[in-house]
């Protein structure tokens, strides 16, 4: 089975617009679905970390690569 | 008089550590808090509490956080600071980001940033002297510190440009977007000659200070900024 990946790209953008950004972009696609998040910002690691707590949305993934880091979230 | 200087320090340095204990599930401020009693405790003798006791608490889960009203939040908004300004909508649009409900209660200086480009206050030469020394709108805040003649402010938006940080009255339509709430002191706004019609757009009914204890009353978190 394959999920349809949404994306929002986050990469250059400071605090707190890719927080801002994914919870705009998690509000429009249904529950289950995913959402990677690009981002360039360092603080995102635990921004998103506490994010997905707060919110519920499971945070499935997370990685770096070259000063990108890519989480990938579920909504609840 | 030495003894009483001292002691001020004292008192707020263990009020931290001890609000840190209670707040976070952190080992490090746990660890911080320990190291930081053995010094304050020998130098105040008086302060005999047992916080290594407070350290040991089992840590709270996520899952048993108390039913406080964890998903508002209230910022109490009084400075109209520039960087306070901007701290409070990037507090706010987070916030609503996380699902929370947020109210930003404008007392004070707090109105300013919220004022219209070119609205005409008050109806007296104190409330006219006020708008005048203090330039309303959120594209003419000053800094707190090191404002120098709008020198401050135009370097540090300048900065937040090539850092691309979202300026504060992009922040501000976004907060507004995402359903912050915006409710004015109607105190201030009669002392200050304010009338809804100087306010931007959007924004919510007046209301007073017992308005406020409602909400803190309802153990909504509060932020006074």
């Amino acid at each position: 089975m394959t999920l349809q990946m949404h994306q929002v790209d986050a990469r250059g953008l400071a605090c707190p617009m890719p927080i801002v950004k994914t919870a705009q972009a998690i509000a429009g696609i249904g529950s289950g679905e995913l959402l990677e998040v690009l981002a360039t910002d360092p603080g995102s690691t635990k921004d998103f970390t506490a994010w997905s707590r707060t919110t519920g949305h499971e945070l499935v993934e997370q990685s770096e690569d070259g000063g990108v880091f890519r989480f990938v979230l579920r909504k609840k | 008089m030495t003894i009483a200087t001292r002691s001020i320090p004292m008192d707020l340095l263990r009020e931290v550590f001890v609000n840190a204990i209670a707040d976070g599930p952190s080992g490090e401020f746990a660890a911080a808090a320990s190291v930081g009693a053995e010094p304050i405790a020998a130098a105040a003798p008086v302060l005999d509490e047992p916080t290594t006791t407070i350290a040991t608490e089992p840590e709270p889960e996520a899952e048993e956080r108390l039913p406080s009203k964890a998903d508002e939040l209230l910022i109490i908004f009084e400075s109209g600071d520039l960087e306070r300004t901007w701290a409070t909508l990037i507090l706010a649009t987070s916030a609503a980001a996380s699902g929370m409900k947020v109210s930003i209660f404008l007392t004070f200086w707090g109105f300013f940033p919220l004022i219209k480009p070119g609205a005409k206050i008050g109806d007296n030469w104190m409330q006219k002297m006020l708008a005048v020394m203090n330039r309303p709108g959120i594209d003419h805040l000053k800094l707190s510190r090191l404002n120098f003649m709008g020198m401050g402010p135009w370097m540090m938006k300048r900065l937040a440009k090539q850092y691309r940080v979202s300026q504060p009255g992009e922040l501000l339509e976004i907060a507004q977007a995402m359903g912050v709430k915006l409710i004015p002191c109607q105190m201030t706004m009669d002392m200050f000659g304010l009338t809804r019609d100087d306010l931007i757009e959007g924004i919510e009914e007046p209301a007073g200070a017992a308005t406020v204890l409602g909400m803190v009353a309802d153990r909504v978190p509060a932020i006074f900024i």
